[in-house]
């Protein structure tokens, strides 16, 4: 999966699971701020990237991430990781 | 009031189905296939709730939080009350629930597989507690009142709004959301249906259903919810709300006896404590709404206390759950709010499906066709495993 693929999946999620509006999905957006993604909301985020990535977020490295730009490098770093 | 059920989803539907006899039951071919005895049930659409409720507001509900979510919808509406309302003023909760069995069940599967709980989710917590739908009506509607769940098995719904009453009695609450809600997935009733407590009519399904009839065979599990707003009197003149009656009587027992089996000595105790705390005869109660749920035991006990306390008047009596099935956790509170609908509209509805009444039916008063009656004064039966009896009168303003 290449980077295009992957913040095409976030994004996938995001909208159709997490219910973020389109529009807010930018880069520099920071998750709780800009996207409204609560601590609850984080839970079920774990869940959605089990699915679709087929790996576990682990909460002490989340909690570096703030924007979405970090969230894609977090995932894309964490796909190149484990192949 | 608001009712959400297989008889209708709003008070106008099941204000028809009640006048016309319509029966709300048939088959889930889920429970066969899963291994139920009886595949009957009470047959409940799902609603969609995207427009009304947003993202945590709606993953956070069960099936019978859903339910309790459109009959208060429609309670509320109908006493005139809206968001605006209730952040101003402060309302409470007493809601009857007994099982959420899908999000629990369902949560285990998923950690079988996954083995990691936080792949459970985030609604799996608030969907699986018995007291899910206070827990999220009153994040909902921005409660800031008394907030707690009644679990008393299918006293649940009546006991909630006996309650609400003496809360408000008691000068602690001036309104209070009152009500009762059943699951009615195929995950929630299958312990039930262990006991071969249900009808196996499964070549008719509406006529599966027959309280106090000789030839029933067991009752139909169904579900859905009702909701009741109760509210202090002199408040509600004031608000210009719409009155439908006063609970003027709410009697309690408990049978200490049998896990499973009534009693008939508790359940004329409750009625006989309604009718002292209403300062009523029995001859003032013009109709009775029986908990008669299809069964040989309950409704025999039943009718032997119905005898015993209004046996000489011949007072009106007869069961909706012929149309509704046995809405368990909810029916305390449905069946207040198909006995206001009755009284509102001046009619009895059927006991359907009575043919044959048995030796201790025969003896009571039951009311096998619609019948036109002005209603003012109504008691409705509850009673639940674990010996629990209600018994709520009702009072037309």
């Amino acid at each position: 999966m290449n980077r295009t693929q992957i913040i095409e999946t976030i994004n996938n999620f995001l909208i159709e699971d997490i219910e973020v509006a389109p529009e807010a999905l930018k880069e520099n957006a920071f998750l709780k701020e800009d996207l409204g993604i609560d601590s609850l909301d984080f839970v079920d985020i774990v869940v959605v990237v089990e699915q679709n990535f087929g790996f576990k977020i682990k909460p002490e490295e989340m909690a570096k991430v703030k924007t979405l730009l970090q969230f894609y490098d977090y995932i894309e770093g964490k796909l190149k990781a484990n192949n | 009031m608001g009712i959400y059920s297989c008889i209708g989803t709003n008070l106008e539907e099941v204000r028809e189905s009640l006048f016309t006899g319509k029966s709300g039951i048939g088959i889930d071919p889920k429970r066969t296939e899963y291994g139920y005895r009886s595949p009957l049930t009470g047959i409940v659409p799902q609603p969609d709730l995207r427009e009304a409720l947003n993202r945590r507001q709606r993953i956070c509900l069960p099936e019978e939080g859903e339910y309790a979510y459109m009959a208060t919808e429609e309670a509320l509406k109908d006493a005139g009350i809206g968001m605006d309302y209730l952040e101003k003023h402060e309302t409470g909760i007493l809601y009857g629930n007994d099982s959420s069995s899908k999000a629990v069940i369902e949560s285990h599967e998923t950690c079988l597989e996954k083995k990691d709980t936080t792949l459970m989710g985030s609604r799996a917590i608030f969907q699986s507690m018995n007291s899910t739908v206070t827990m999220n009506l009153s994040t909902i509607y921005k409660l800031r009142g008394i907030n707690f769940t009644i679990s008393a098995a299918c006293a649940s719904g009546s006991h909630s709004i006996g309650l609400g009453a003496m809360f408000i009695r008691l000068g602690l609450q001036d309104m209070i959301v009152c009500g009762g809600a059943q699951e009615t997935n195929y995950l929630s009733m299958a312990s039930f249906d262990g006991l071969s407590a249900f009808s196996i009519r499964i070549d008719e399904p509406q006529k599966a259903s027959r309280p106090f009839d000789k030839g029933r065979d067991g009752l139909v599990p169904s579900g859905g919810a009702a909701t009741v707003i109760l509210e202090e009197y002199e408040h509600a003149v004031k608000r210009g709300a719409r009155i439908y009656a006063e609970v003027v009587g709410y009697g309690f027992s408990s049978n200490g006896v049998h896990i499973s089996q009534p009693s008939n000595e508790g359940s004329a105790l409750a009625m006989t404590r309604a009718l002292q705390d209403a300062n009523l005869k029995p001859s003032d109660i013009d109709y009775i709404n029986a908990h008669a749920t299809s069964t040989v035991l309950g409704d025999s006990y039943e009718a032997m206390a119905i005898d015993e306390v209004f046996g000489m008047h011949r007072t009106p009596v007869s069961s909706t759950k012929g149309m509704t099935g046995h809405e368990c956790w909810m029916a305390g509170s449905s069946e207040v709010v198909y006995t206001l609908i009755m009284m509102q509209n001046s009619f009895m509805a059927p006991n359907i499906n009575l043919e044959e009444p048995d030796d201790f039916s025969k003896k009571m008063n039951i009311i096998a066709k619609t019948t036109d009656k002005k209603l003012g004064i109504c008691l409705s039966n509850s009673f639940g495993f674990g010996g629990t009896n209600s018994a709520l009168i009702l009072k037309k303003l």
